[in-house]
């Protein structure tokens, strides 16, 4: 059975790639033609933190309840969202090469931030492996999850409000801001961005089937 | 009396340290070892950016190196004698007050020996000590719960490096800063902004530490 919220996502996702390419933006010095990317890279950084906010809230609900579904959903939707942090990534390094001039900066925190969090869900995954004991696995698993998040959410959200940054949004760049977005824009971003957020659920729906089923394999 | 316990928890780690001498003096041979080796590699460092750099590189490694053993002793009967005498909050605190203390005095000794081997760039050394505290005892926080999840998972000392330098990160990103400034002299206003956060760094850390450890604890 398919649900509506699938269709949904699939055609917003359609419409925003269709559309985002041909939609009239804002002329703006040094990004022109390149704010397009605020469609695809943003909404795809927000799909994998509501994935990682998504898979804490699992981390908590497991330590409260025991509850074995949790810890599963937990990490699958880790698995996912650190998937997303490839386009996410790759987007953003495009995007970089033709308005700053370089693939990859050290400088920058939120990318600083952003190489941080993929190094936090690696650790997570070689601790998940290193556990042979399920439920001991999902404990301790879990208290990781919670701890890293917060310092992750440290990172990205409170650092780089406190240094320069080249990144847009930051030091007087222009962004998705209020002075730079404009209605045009506003019409592809947010469905952009809901659509994303559906697919990356859509596609966390299946992982944890797949997961589900192979744990009962494994019981039985 | 909840006082008197972890106080007496806290002893006791230090009792058990010094019982032990080998592992403190290993631990001052290391400290000498890499900051001499990092002094002849090095020669002479003229560019205080590289000094501060050096500096909070090989503190880290011997932060992670000496709290990595913080739960190692602790043995599957110990740990039920543990279990039945006192609270997880109280064990979890005295971990992370020893470790703070012996973070403390260990930083000390490695901003000593750098200062010695390889030459002081500090001109603000109030700021630049204060920094040492903050962040020290913040790592011991984060320490002594990644030594503890480690130890769950088999005391494998290179899970420890691996769980514990991403959490570490924004912690010592903001150290670096601060102690770049007090190395730079400048002025306490500009950075009394990162002092905070190092101390408000440090709470959550603790608190989150203890609200956890909870659920590490049982077996």
């Amino acid at each position: 059975m398919i649900k509506w919220w699938k269709i949904l996502a699939a055609l917003l996702i359609f419409y925003t790639l269709v559309w985002g390419m041909l939609g009239s933006v804002p002329r703006l010095n040094i990004l022109h033609e390149t704010i397009r990317n605020v469609y695809y890279h943003v909404p795809i950084w927000f799909a994998m933190l509501f994935l990682m906010g998504y898979s804490v809230v699992h981390a908590v609900k497991y330590l409260s309840g025991n509850n074995f579904t949790s810890d599963i959903i937990s990490d699958q939707a880790a698995q996912t969202g650190l998937f997303f942090a490839v386009p996410g990534l790759l987007t953003g390094s495009m995007w970089a090469k033709f308005t700053w001039g370089t693939w990859w900066t050290f400088q920058d925190p939120k990318l600083n931030g952003v190489a941080i969090a993929v190094l936090i869900y690696l650790a997570y995954f070689i601790l998940r492996s290193s556990i042979d004991d399920e439920l001991k696995r999902a404990r301790i698993s879990a208290v990781y999850n919670i701890f890293a998040f917060v310092m992750m959410f440290v990172f990205i959200m409170i650092l780089p409000r406190l240094t320069d940054s080249l990144h847009p949004g930051n030091g007087g760049n222009p962004a998705f801001g209020k002075y730079d977005l404009d209605s045009n824009m506003r019409l592809v971003f947010y469905p952009a961005v809901i659509g994303w957020v559906l697919l990356s659920l859509w596609i966390l729906d299946i992982k944890k089937r797949m997961a589900l089923l192979a744990h009962i394999q494994n019981e039985n | 009396m909840a006082t008197q316990l972890l106080s007496s928890l806290v002893k006791k780690e230090f009792v058990l340290e010094f019982r032990q001498k080998s592992t403190l003096a290993g631990i001052l041979v290391y400290i000498v070892a890499t900051v001499f080796i990092s002094a002849l590699c090095f020669k002479k460092i003229i560019h205080p950016m590289v000094w501060n750099a050096l500096f909070w590189t090989i503190f880290m490694f011997i932060a992670v190196n000496v709290s990595g053993k913080s739960f190692i002793q602790e043995t599957k009967g110990r740990g039920l004698y543990n279990y039945l005498n006192y609270s997880p909050r109280q064990f979890i605190l005295s971990k992370i007050f020893y470790n703070m203390i012996l973070m403390v005095v260990l930083s000390l000794l490695t901003f000593f020996f750098y200062s010695w081997f390889v030459g002081s760039m500090v001109q603000d050394l109030g700021m630049f000590l204060l920094t040492l505290l903050f962040s020290s005892s913040a790592f011991s926080g984060v320490l002594s719960l990644m030594s503890a999840i480690a130890s769950k998972a088999n005391n494998n000392i290179s899970l420890m490096a691996i769980l514990s330098f991403p959490v570490l990160m924004p912690l010592l990103l903001v150290s670096v800063k601060v102690s770049k400034h007090a190395i730079d002299g400048l002025d306490w206003s500009v950075s009394y902004k990162y002092l905070i956060i190092l101390v408000m760094l440090n709470f959550v850390v603790v608190a989150l530490a203890t609200l956890l450890f909870n659920y590490l604890w049982k077996e």
